[in-house]
């Protein structure tokens, strides 16, 4: 570690980046900073690179361009602090494994090389568990599991990992209110124990309720800050085009009493 | 039977159909939940250019030549399929199917050009095609226990990263697994797991080896660690089979038995495995079907009850007739022998009354979606 810190005051620190597919950019010139400590959403129109994002700092697609650190460091040095949640859609739930043994997977990077994981580890998966509420399906095999129920040890998974740093992909959609809800209580609890947040969020209307700090994208950043300045209807405006009617909640209520 | 087990010939092959067994039905899995079971398939029928090029460096028929040169293009195969679906908008399987064909049309020039050039000792090439146990030597048995153990020895090394990669290689490499090196490393043993079969079923059936037990196996099993030692199981009970079978009947060929005796357990096992067969899926919508005029009956009663605010209000059986449009004396008895009405009197009439248990009222509750269903239900 001679390298001296880049931003370590960030959490997340991106500049220039540049992904393309096949010499189209998906991404272009992204620059943006998320201060530690915060829960952040990264909203845009569907195509707008957000998943793309999350995957080329993780180092899952090849940037054609740009830079990313995280707390100051390269990701390639702070893997460990990082924990992330993938799309759930992205694996056959049909694989023959159990809940239990999913969330242990968080745990294979710390173990190494040859190493089972022990009872110890056991232990740390079952915490995890307990945390989403999962505790009784444990030995479940994953198939049988619901959507949401899916969702939460793929969050329990992440959890293990003890990250400093989280990356989640969707973690709300397609699942029901209760699991919404449990999952952002989750969330809310990782931010005030210091970590930060980073969620792909597709429902501008509960940005501001679950958020305090958001990007809004559409290949290129259209506005980036804390969601009371950024949550404008311009600046939404600029990222969705004429597809979104912002619903002021307080307006929709007044026009229909 | 005893002289037959005694029998050197016999056991040589015994031996080899359940070491081939064993080994297949372990990397098989792996292949099977990486959907790549075409892969298997390609890779035995690239060997077989790699055996007759063996065979033409070599001069003779020696086992190990032939079996490196099958590795080798196989290796080669699975590589120009990786740059073919790289490259071009080809798919996955196309590319897979592309790769087969060609070089199993490579590999049977080479063997007919062998054939009319008349090289010494060539009679025995032909039967890499469908495997020919009786050839088995106990020289080749060293070989292929050595290679399989290799195999084995490398799944159960490397188990947790293999598991891992093939469930989710995106998270994978987020953890640091070195994902292509791990996905190099399981095609190159599932080459190897092809190889070892390669003598004894022959190039054109050993992708149903590589893909039968690990079939069956996943129908039985929820876990990983299960499917594997299942899918050895299976593997070594099919080995054995088809070579005894093979042993005591004259002019019945080894390999193709093997694959047979594979086959009916994978029928079996698709058929009546609990959970993930046929027939058991069958019953349970037959059951579901069975006791869905049951349900239905007990959520009126619950509605009844609800309606004049007595949870144990009795209500009367030609009433329920009626509102039903049916009898449900049937449904009624299937619901009490649950414990979840009773019958009750209702004076002064003697007429048949329901009432609802206490675990009557939870089952219509759940059944309304008016309570938390216990998850699974």
């Amino acid at each position: 570690m001679s390298q001296t810190l880049h931003e370590p005051g960030l959490a997340v620190h991106v500049e220039d980046l540049t992904v393309s597919y096949a010499a189209r950019p998906v991404l272009w010139d992204i620059d943006f900073d998320i201060p530690p400590g915060v829960m952040a959403a990264i909203v845009g129109p569907n195509g707008a690179g957000k998943s793309t994002l999350i995957k080329s700092i993780l180092g899952l697609v090849r940037p054609t361009a740009g830079h990313v650190t995280i707390l100051g460091r390269p990701y390639k040095d702070q893997r460990r602090r990082v924990g992330y949640v993938p799309q759930r859609s992205s694996v056959d739930w049909d694989f023959p494994t159990t809940a239990i043994d999913v969330v242990m997977m968080g745990l294979y990077g710390q173990l190494g090389w040859f190493r089972r994981p022990g009872a110890k580890d056991r232990e740390k998966a079952m915490d995890a568990l307990a945390r989403v509420g999962m505790l009784d399906s444990a030995s479940r095999q994953i198939s049988q599991l619901s959507g949401g129920q899916q969702q939460r040890v793929f969050l329990a998974r992440a959890l293990v990992q003890d990250a400093d740093v989280y990356f989640l992909d969707e973690p709300m959609a397609g699942v029901d209110a209760t699991t919404e809800r449990a999952i952002v209580a989750i969330l809310h609890a990782l931010r005030d124990a210091g970590k930060t947040v980073i969620v792909v969020h597709h429902d501008l209307q509960t940005v501001r309720t679950y958020f305090d700090w958001m990007i809004i994208l559409n290949i290129r950043v259209i506005a980036q800050g804390p969601v009371a300045q950024v949550y404008t209807s311009q600046n939404l405006h600029r990222a969705y085009g004429g597809q979104v009617a912002l619903l002021d909640r307080d307006k929709v209520l007044g026009e229909v009493g | 039977m005893l002289t037959l087990l005694t029998d050197f010939t016999i056991q040589n092959v015994m031996i080899g159909a359940a070491l081939l067994g064993i080994v297949s039905g372990v990397l098989g899995s792996f292949a099977v939940l990486r959907r790549q079971s075409l892969l298997g398939d390609t890779l035995s029928h690239a060997a077989l250019p790699g055996i007759c090029i063996g065979f033409m460096l070599a001069g003779t028929r020696d086992l190990p030549m032939l079996l490196a040169g099958a590795l080798v293009t196989g290796a080669l195969a699975a590589l120009a399929m990786l740059a073919l679906t790289r490259t071009t908008r080809l798919k996955t399987d196309a590319g897979l199917g592309i790769a087969l064909s060609i070089s199993f049309a490579t590999g049977v020039v080479l063997l007919t050009h062998i054939q009319t050039t008349g090289s010494a000792g060539q009679g025995g090439l032909e039967s890499f095609l469908f495997g020919q146990a009786a050839a088995i030597l106990r020289s080749d048995l060293y070989l292929m226990g050595g290679i399989g153990a290799l195999a084995l020895a490398i799944v159960s090394a490397f188990w947790k990263e293999f598991k891992l990669v093939s469930f989710d290689p995106d998270y994978a490499r987020t953890l640091g697994l070195p994902v292509l090196a791990l996905d190099v490393a399981i095609t190159t043993i599932i080459a190897l797991a092809v190889v070892i079969g390669l003598q004894m079923v022959g190039v054109v059936l050993m992708a149903a080896m590589i893909v039968a037990p690990a079939v069956a196996a996943r129908q039985w099993s929820n876990r990983l660690g299960t499917m594997v030692v299942l899918a050895a199981i299976f593997g070594m009970a099919s080995g054995l089979f088809g070579a005894l079978v093979s042993a005591t009947a004259r002019g019945l060929s080894t390999g193709p038995l093997i694959v047979l005796a594979a086959s009916v357990i994978v029928l079996v096992s698709l058929a009546i495995a609990p959970g993930r067969g046929i027939v058991w899926e069958w019953l349970q919508h037959w059951k579901n079907r069975r006791s869905l005029p049951a349900r239905r009956v007990l959520t009126t009663l619950y509605r009844l009850a609800a309606e004049h605010g007595d949870p144990a209000y009795p209500a009367e059986q030609s009433m329920l007739d009626a509102y039903h449009g049916t009898a449900t004396a049937s449904s009624l008895e299937r619901l009490k022998s649950r414990g979840l009405i009773s019958a009750v009197a209702h004076a002064p009439e003697f007429t048949p009354h329901w009432a609802l248990t206490p675990s009557g009222i939870i089952e219509a509750e759940t059944l309304l979606g008016r309570r938390e269903a216990e998850p699974g239900i």
